[in-house]
Formats: C-alpha cells, sequence, structure tokens
C-alpha cells in the first residue's frame, strides 16, 4: 500500500519552491496550475510544472498537478503538460459530479495514446469542493479505475455551505469529511483531508491531524513544508502499537504455518482486518 | 519560430530567472546572460539556454536572460514561455519542449 499522509501544494509558477520541494520529503508534491497561478502566467506555469515533472529529484515521490476546471479554458493544456511531462496523478478541482471524471479520463486516454504513454497509466483524484460534490462523493470516488484518492477541500465547501472554520471539533466539517471519506472506502481508494491555512498555528494543526487520522483519512493537503514533519509525527505508531501489531503478524504467519485460519493473541481473534491493520502499522512505522 | 515581438518571462527571485525576448533587425541571434553564479555555471546555462532555443528553432532575436540561481528546468520552462510568448504562439509542439 502507498503511503498518501502528505501532500505538499507547490505554487506552479514558483522556481524556488518547484526547485526545493522534495527536500521535505512529502509523500506527494501537487503541482498547482488552479488557483495559485495568474490568469496571465498559466502558460509559463504550466511549461514550469512540465520541466519541473521530469527533474530526476521528483522521480521517488508521487507527484500530483492540480489542473484548472473543466469549466476552463485552460484544463485541456494543462494535461498535456502534466500527461506528457510524467506525472502519476491528475487532480481535478470543483469535482461536482462522475460525468466530469468521465470525461477528464476520455483526454488524458487521448493524451496518452499521442505521447506513447501506456492508456491508464495516468492516475486520477478528485477534489471534492461543494455540497453536490460532498452529495455525488460516492459516483465520484468509483468513477474510474483510474480513481486513486478523493480529497475535501474545506475552504470553498464551507462557503457554499454558508458557514466558515470554527475551532474545536469543527461540526461544519463533519458532514462533508465523513462522507467523503465513506465514498473514498467504499470505492477502495485514498481521501486527503483538507488543508490547514494558518502555518503559524502548529497546535491548531496538529488538533485537525488528530480529528483526519481518528475519522480514517491517509492524510492531508499541507500549504507549507513545515507541516510535513508534524504530520507524519502524527501519523507515527506509539513503541506499543509497533510492538503488538509485530506480534499479530507473528502470530499470524504461525497459524499460516499450522495451516489455520485464525488463532487468537492475548484472548483475541486475529483476522484478516487485524492483520491488515498491523501490516498499516508496521508500513507507517518503517516510513518514520 | 520567429520572434516577432517584446516578451518576457520569470522573475527576479532566488531560484528564477528573468528572460528577455525581442525581435532583430540584423536577423542574427544574440544572448546576454547575466548571473549571480556566472563563473561557476555560466557555461552550463549558456548550453541550457542555446539547447532551448535551437530546439525552439529559434535562429534570430535579441535574448536577455537575468538569472538568479535557476536549475535547468527552470530555465528552459522560462525560456520557452518567452519565446512563445515573442512569436505569439498558442499551439505547442511538445516534442520540442522535452
Amino acid at each position: 500500500m502507498k503511503l498518501r499522509r502528505s501532500m505538499l501544494f507547490v505554487p506552479g509558477d514558483n522556481a524556488g519552491m518547484l526547485s526545493t520541494s522534495f527536500v521535505y520529503k512529502p509523500d506527494a508534491v501537487m503541482f498547482d496550475l488552479e488557483d495559485a497561478v495568474a490568469t496571465r502566467e498559466k502558460d509559463s506555469a504550466r511549461l514550469m510544472v512540465y520541466q519541473a515533472l521530469q527533474h530526476p529529484a521528483y522521480r521517488d515521490i508521487e507527484t500530483v498537478v492540480r489542473i484548472n476546471g473543466v469549466n476552463t479554458e485552460f484544463w485541456q493544456k494543462d494535461l498535456e503538460a502534466a500527461i506528457r511531462g510524467g506525472v502519476d496523478v491528475v487532480r481535478l478541482p470543483k469535482t461536482e459530479n462522475a460525468q466530469e471524471i468521465h470525461e477528464l479520463e476520455e483526454h488524458v486516454a487521448k493524451i496518452e495514446k499521442a505521447c506513447g504513454r501506456p492508456v491508464g497509466d495516468t492516475k486520477l483524484m478528485a477534489a471534492i469542493e461543494s455540497a453536490s460534490g460532498v452529495v455525488n462523493a460516492v459516483s465520484i470516488a468509483s468513477a474510474s479505475p483510474r480513481m486513486t484518492a478523493i480529497a475535501i477541500a474545506g475552504f470553498d465547501y464551507l462557503v457554499d455551505m454558508h458557514t466558515r472554520r470554527s475551532d474545536g471539533w469543527e461540526p461544519e466539517l463533519f458532514y462533508a469529511r465523513a462522507a467523503v471519506l465513506h465514498a473514498a472506502r467504499a470505492a477502495h481508494i485514498d481521501a486527503f483531508d483538507v488543508v490547514y491555512g494558518n502555518v503559524s498555528d502548529d497546535e491548531g494543526f496538529l488538533r485537525e491531524v488528530r480529528i483526519a487520522k481518528n475519522l480514517g483519512f491517509n492524510g492531508k493537503s499541507l500549504i507549507h513544508p513545515k507541516q510535513i514533519d508534524l504530520l507524519h509525527r502524527a501519523y507515527l505508531p506509539t513503541a506499543e502499537e509497533v510492538n503488538h501489531a509485530k506480534r499479530v503478524i507473528a502470530a499470524a504467519e504461525e497459524a499460516h504455518s499450522k495451516g489455520l485460519g485464525v488463532v487468537s493473541l492475548d484472548g483475541k481473534m486475529v483476522d484478516p482486518p487485524v492483520i491488515e491493520e498491523a501490516e498499516m502499522t508496521l508500513q507507517l512505522a518503517a516510513a518514520a | 519560430m520567429k520572434v516577432t515581438k517584446e516578451a518576457v518571462a520569470g522573475t527576479l527571485e532566488s531560484s528564477d530567472l528573468l528572460v528577455k525576448v525581442a525581435p532583430s533587425d540584423k536577423g542574427t541571434r544574440d544572448i546576454v546572460i547575466r548571473s549571480e553564479v556566472i563563473k561557476q555555471f555560466g557555461k552550463q546555462i549558456r548550453h541550457v539556454v542555446t539547447d532551448t532555443l535551437d530546439k525552439l528553432s529559434v535562429s534570430g532575436g535579441s535574448i536577455v536572460i537575468e538569472d538568479k540561481g535557476a536549475l535547468d528546468c527552470v530555465i528552459r520552462a522560462r525560456v520557452q514561455a518567452a519565446v512563445l510568448r515573442g512569436c505569439g504562439s498558442q499551439d505547442l509542439d511538445w516534442g520540442s519542449l522535452s
């Protein structure tokens, strides 16, 4: 299973960040051609992202390009730059319904054929930023075998819902988080939580990370490199959890060698979901 | 490609560069490069700029580079953007941009 704890936003026309963001070792880098780029700089940013994608430093990091929405004049050119540059995942912003994913994948396939990439090589991610997107999250998440993740974007969603961010347990985001997460899990894809915009508030950021982690999100979209280490540490299992996971795996292997379907450990049944959780724990620990 | 009008791409921020292109009366290709790291990387910067212009088939024009320590990939992108703007080109030949 691929780790997707952190996805760092990098403005597509920011030479400094394009040249250094790999240093911070996020699980994914998301080059942004949408909101972070002024309209008159879209052409230049597209070329910057196209070139950066081919830089050897990004070879070992999952690369994502946020293209402009399908209701703009930019998105098809953005797709050309991203796919021809070798991007791993295309992120569609403001996804409202499954039809948009179908339209996107049709164009992706055409470009893959034209540039010699295997058809199906480019994965897709949808960002949910509205009430209708949340309502349609299940069909969006399962709209294509290319879908690899779904992300909730808080700011636009809350504007659409006529509300704003609060501190504490954030009830205003609870339904959207739960709906998007269930859609992702039902489609067997990953889920990213919202960005936390106040980069000087580590305490608030970590409070929100705990909410996302406890709900079951794979990780969060991030807007500042300093949030990466905080996030990764928060997702790190405790020594006790790692020790228990190792014992679960050992018990499962022993059961397997004896031809048993299930085994008990400390009086509790060790079945496939328990083993899967233990494997995830060990994977998170190994990534530290 | 023929540069038909003045155009600019990039910034003067660290790790970036500013590229100015303009038509040339003489029909020659004149490249001026200014960089804080010209002694260490001047040859490499010129190589990347020249290679990028060659792939775009730019044989004439004035190209002025103000480099602020940009990586090769950034230099390529900014030169391409300035040239495409200077040529008024909308349709990209992606094969010429690699």
